[in-house]
């Protein structure tokens, strides 16, 4: 990993244990995010990638192990309490707000950040600055103009940008990116690749893909999991030439 | 932090106007629900108790739009609050004043108080045991005001005195209630839009689209840090509130309170009210409300013994059939009328449609 002298990590993960049963879905992870850092997290089916995204966002309790956040220790911090302190993730799957428009859903997240959203009677103002706000992140990903649009009636394409909109509206220090890509045809993954390269630079990002071309694009670091443990990490140089990656990993959905 | 993005003046985008200053003439139309309560003050003699009902149940089916509509949260024993309203006001104006206002706003702390309370209790579950929970909630209230005579009178009822004339401060006469219910209809006119206010405010607020996100998608919500259990129970809490509201207007209108208040039936009946009107549309509450009485008082009239026959299949046909309820039905009326302007919003040909993709294979 690219370890800039001095600079400590924001986000640190140290011999984080998860069982179901008898099943060790996580063994003994442990990584660092610096500030700015992009680092690739890639693995076969199985491996554990979604479990450790739930594991650092909350979802999941650890049987051991530790998640800190600038040097603070996270553990029994709830979910949504990670999100205050700059510990952001996007999902696989979309979980928009698909009544609302787009632009109601990045200005309810900003509500949120800004501590506002407990606002009954009294906020005119104070919300058309959110949705002002709200405006600007759209426009920063190019989908402002569909911003009064409801989320069901939005292509595809524009539904995961606006995933990735409404996270950067949290103002993350680490953002876990969860196959920002996944199910984007091929022929519009330009989009996501465009927005990913628009992400602030000081922001540590952990990107979770199976998208390969994706990952090596994007990725100054990359960590192989498989089954639940962590195989190697290294530059995407080093990585492809790996053999042990190539016979897990690349090899197996080279035959797929 | 998104430096490129986040200090950019927003040019090319001015934020609607919200509350008043939002007002157009086209919004002109919400005039005809309060015009009509208000003519009918006039015109309708001899209906003046009949209406006073009527509102009472538009409240009471309001508060349960707030919870159920736009909180999802899903109960079956919002009665309970109805019920402790109308208790409160009527013990209050028993052993310690008849001043109506007072009473009321003693029905309403203590009936959100409760909310909150049981809120925190149930609204870690979801689904069936939510329900459930709300059953049994309202099931031990019941009982409560059953067994505990000396207060509620148990099966026979609290005779409740008639109120104290209204706003008879400072030495001001005030407003006699009246046998015929003429000050009761327009009191009762009043609470309902102050409360209705209120809620139009909290449903457009960043608090009530925060609930409104919560049901369609809790998860989501969490992921931007919602503290989805206490924005839960303070939207139950202030249903509740507003539900002890109706229940205390009932009381001072009926001067009876019954365990009828309580009854696990009028929780079903102002269910059934919200879903005839339409959810999540606030004027929903008044057209369900409305037409429910009405058509079981016409219903009734016609045979006493089959009207819940009427009310049953009145139901089944705006399920099935109409989508949103009466206020989907006027949508679709005026949408004939306006629909021709519609209809440019198509999106153009080559975007990929939500839906028609599959989200990965992965996992």
């Amino acid at each position: 990993m690219s370890v800039a002298t001095g600079e400590k990590p924001v986000l640190s993960v140290r011999s984080l244990c998860k069982n179901f049963g008898a099943l060790a879905v996580t063994q003994s992870v442990s990584l660092d995010l610096y500030p700015g850092a992009r680092l690739g997290l890639i693995g076969p089916n199985g491996a554990g990638k979604t479990t450790l995204v739930n594991l650092l966002t909350g979802m999941l309790a650890p049987n051991s192990g530790d998640i800190s956040l600038n040097g603070e220790s996270i553990n029994g911090i709830r979910p949504e309490q990670r999100v205050k302190k700059g510990l952001v993730r996007t999902h696989q799957i979309n979980t928009l707000l698909m009544e609302h428009t787009m632009r109601d859903n990045v200005a309810i997240a900003v509500a949120e950040r800004r501590g506002f959203a407990w606002r009954t009677l009294r906020y005119g103002p104070q919300w058309r600055a959110c949705l002002e706000e709200a405006h600007t992140y759209l426009s920063g990903l190019g989908v402002a103009a569909a911003g009064d649009r409801r989320v069901s009636e939005l292509p595809y394409g524009q539904q995961r940008l606006l995933e990735i909109a409404i996270a950067l509206s949290l103002k993350p220090k680490v953002l876990l990116l969860d196959e920002p890509g996944a199910g984007i045809p091929s022929t519009d993954s330009h989009i996501i690749d465009e927005a990913l390269e628009k992400l602030p630079a000081e922001i540590a990002i952990l990107l979770i893909e199976h998208d390969m071309d994706l990952v090596f694009r994007f990725a100054r670091d990359i960590t192989v999991m498989v089954q639940g443990a962590v195989l190697i990490s290294g530059t995407p140089a080093e990585i492809a030439k790996n053999p042990e990656v190539r016979a897990v990993y690349l090899g197996r959905s080279q035959q797929v | 932090m998104s430096d490129q993005t986040a200090t950019k003046p927003a040019l090319d985008f001015t934020p609607p106007r919200s509350g008043l200053a939002a007002l157009q003439l086209r919004d002109a139309w919400h005039l005809l629900p309060w015009g009509i309560a208000i003519a009918f003050y006039f015109y309708a003699d001899g209906f003046h108790s009949f209406g006073t009902n009527v509102l009472i149940m538009v409240l009471f089916t309001l508060s349960l739009d707030l919870a159920l509509g736009y909180a999802g949260i899903i109960t079956l024993g919002h009665a309970a609050f109805f019920g402790i309203g109308a208790y409160t006001a009527g013990v209050v104006a028993v052993h310690m004043t008849t001043d109506p206002i007072a009473g009321l706003i003693l029905a309403t702390i203590l009936a959100g108080i409760l909310g909150v309370l049981t809120g925190m209790l149930i609204l870690h579950t979801q689904g069936v045991a939510m329900f459930m929970l709300t059953l049994a909630i309202a099931s031990m209230f019941y009982e409560v005001a059953n067994q505990w005579r000396s207060v509620t009178g148990g099966d026979d009822g609290l005779t409740v005195p008639r109120s104290a004339p209204l706003l008879a401060y400072f030495g001001f006469a005030g407003f006699r209630f009246d046998f015929r219910g003429m000050t009761g209809y327009l009191y009762t006119l009043s609470v309902v839009f102050v409360w209705f206010v209120i809620a139009w405010r909290i449903v457009k607020s960043p608090f009530g689209r925060s609930l409104d996100g919560i049901r369609q998608n809790p998860r989501r919500m969490r992921a931007i840090g919602t503290p989805v259990w206490w924005r839960l129970v303070a939207m139950y809490g202030i249903s509740a509130a507003m539900a002890g509201t109706a229940g205390g207007l009932q009381a001072q209108a009926t001067r009876l309170v019954g365990l009828t208040s309580l009854e696990l039936q009028l929780s079903g009946i102002v269910a059934v009210m919200l879903v005839l009107g339409g959810e999540r549309r606030l004027y929903g509450a008044f057209l369900g409300a409305v037409f429910f009485m009405a058509v079981q008082d016409w219903a009734a009239a016609v045979n006493p013994v089959y009207w819940m026959f009427v009310i049953g299949g009145l139901l089944m046909a705006v399920v099935l059939f109409l989508e949103g309820g009466l206020m989907g039905l006027l949508d679709k009326i005026f949408g004939m009328f306006a629909g021709k302007r519609v209809e440019n919003a198509q999106p153009s040909s080559n975007e990929v449609k939500a839906g028609e993709v599959k989200t990965g294979d992965a996992k």
